[in-house]
């Protein structure tokens, strides 16, 4: 699986358009169609780069949101001063090309051979995109690894996914937290995740548990070590933190 | 600023070493600490992508693309490798 | 060349009059990017000290409240980031460089500025007398916030901007040009950016 994933030296290649979804007024999910495509694992991501007509051309990263044997796909949140994100979600359309490359990734992946442990997921915001990758990754492998995912939102209109994750079967319990906004007569939990939400909703350290951690910084921070705190063995935690800006960001800024 | 982690530079890893590094451990060369170099600190937002040792912040790696070349200083490092 | 992305403009724009104004190779830029190569320091304004320092020779020092007994004057200038961004009619509020170095009797040809934090930049002394470089401690009239380099850094708006350090603490009076933080890792010893000196060699 390692080989397939991990060509050595990575290249450029260019991608095209096949579909676009909007998931939230303010996120869209880029499905591409990419001839040299090699396959990935759940976690990974790829880097995306853009080039204007004088030359001036940026990089981001993105998680890939897709399961592996799935067509690529991306989740890009829109920033409002962003350089990147307004064009991937804005003006980007059906048959233009993308230049990417990837696969890329070891540490934050997952595969359904992986563990005896039961799964961990923590994700805010735009961090749910390798989550739910991996979620579909489980699914498609049929492996019936207990699974609680924590997932943190501004508002119940911002949970992206959510029909999705609202179908996933008995084996994964979905936990949300809205930070900003709750709907009327919402029972669910409301402000950020912190530790005693961390206590109620993971799963025992005695357990042995694996814990994939994504989102902005601060947000991965505070769960991380609030897991730790919890009694999670800290190589049993994996991290990836986004710019406070929804993407790990590239060379010359994260939004 | 928020900092990163070396997921964020996973594709310049690739590019530099010629293989898939944020699973690699690194070893800092001031304080000792070892761990995956995903968990380092990634600082992108630089005329250089400076890596820093998540323990006690010295510098372990830093990147430059000059005119299309990689320049890479590791000497923060007391090692780096597989396992 | 990599393929062109449809509808990609970035976020540049060059205002109308600004021609002449933009160095090659840079856009015009109307937020301000905030770049790190570490965490922002936070020194609270009583430890604050600036220093001029020599080997062998007469230093001074200024604590946060003498340097804002100096007189001060704002400064509006255009400031290009070796990153490629240009930003214009920037205003600052500033002590003089030249102010602070003639309270030390030297004849250094260069300097290395030094920050908290660890960062150093090397510069010519001539590039920061002449009423060309400053001690910064205010922006747009407010005072300077950390993250762009607060409570005070180094304005040297002719040279690109890594060489304006950001939480300046001192310059340290050389007779040889040694590289500092960046122009170690392969980034101009000079940096003019209408000569394109990015890079050792351009």
């Amino acid at each position: 699986m390692e080989g397939t994933a991990v060509r050595g030296r990575l290249t450029w290649q260019v991608a095209t358009v096949s579909q676009l979804i909007d998931e939230t007024p303010s996120v869209r999910t880029i499905v591409l169609q990419v001839p040299d495509w090699a396959g990935h694992r759940a976690g990974q991501h790829l880097d995306v780069r853009l080039t204007a007509e004088d030359g001036y051309s940026a990089e981001r990263s993105y998680s890939i949101a897709s399961a592996p044997g799935e067509p690529v796909a991306i989740t890009v949140e829109r920033l409002e001063d962003g350089e990147v994100s307004p064009y991937l979600t804005g003006e980007l359309q059906v048959g233009d090309e993308l230049e990417l490359r990837g696969p890329i990734g070891g540490y934050f992946v997952w595969d359904a051979d992986h563990d005896r442990g039961p799964l961990m997921l923590l994700a805010g915001g735009s961090g749910i995109a390798p989550l739910r990758s991996i979620l579909r990754q489980r699914e498609h492998s049929g492996s019936m690894v207990p699974t609680r995912l924590v997932y943190s939102s501004r508002s119940l209109p911002d949970v992206i996914y959510r029909g999705e994750l609202d179908r996933c079967d008995g084996g994964v319990e979905v936990i949300y937290t809205l930070t900003r906004q709750q709907p009327p007569g919402w029972s669910g939990h409301a402000g950020r995740v912190d530790a005693a939400l961390l206590a109620e909703a993971t799963w025992p350290a005695s357990q042995d548990p694996i814990a994939f951690v994504c989102g902005p910084t601060s947000f991965v921070e505070t769960v991380a070590e609030g897991l730790v705190g919890l009694g999670y063995p800290a190589r049993r935690v994996k991290t990836e933190r986004f710019g406070a800006t929804g993407g790990p960001g590239g060379p010359d800024g994260g939004t | 600023m928020e900092a990163l982690d070396g997921n964020a530079i996973g594709g310049l890893l690739q590019e530099v070493f010629g293989t898939e590094m944020t699973n690699a451990t690194g070893m800092c060369g001031t304080c000792g600490a070892a761990g995956p170099v995903a968990e380092c600190v990634v600082y992108l937002r630089a005329p250089g992508t400076v890596v820093r040792c998540r323990n006690c912040g010295y510098v372990l790696m830093v990147f430059v693309k000059v005119r299309d070349m990689n320049c890479v200083d590791l000497r923060g490092l007391a090692t780096l490798g597989r396992g | 060349m990599s393929p062109i992305s449809r509808g990609f403009h970035g976020r540049r724009r060059t205002p109308a009059g600004a021609e002449g104004r933009v160095p090659p190779g840079q856009y015009v830029t109307s937020d301000f990017p905030v770049l790190s190569a570490g965490p922002t320091p936070h020194t609270p304004l009583e430890k604050w000290t600036f220093s001029i320092t020599q080997e062998g020779g007469p230093s001074k020092s200024w604590s946060w409240t003498e340097m804002r007994g100096l007189s001060a004057e704002t400064v509006t200038a255009d400031i290009h980031c070796v990153t490629r961004w240009s930003k214009l009619d920037t205003e600052w509020q500033a002590v003089s460089l030249d102010t602070l170095l003639a309270q030390v009797e030297h004849d250094a040809e260069y300097v290395m500025a030094f920050s908290d934090g660890g960062y150093t930049t090397n510069l010519p002394l001539a590039d920061v007398t002449g009423g060309q470089a400053w001690l910064a401690f205010g922006y747009d009239g407010k005072p300077l916030e950390p993250e762009h380099g607060g409570p005070a850094r180094l304005l040297v708006p002719h040279l690109y901007f890594w060489k304006s350090a950001k939480w300046v603490r001192g310059l340290e009076l050389r007779d040889d040009d040694e590289p500092g933080f960046w122009e170690t890792y392969g980034y101009h010893m000079y940096g003019d950016p209408w000569k394109e000196q990015r890079y050792a060699g351009d």
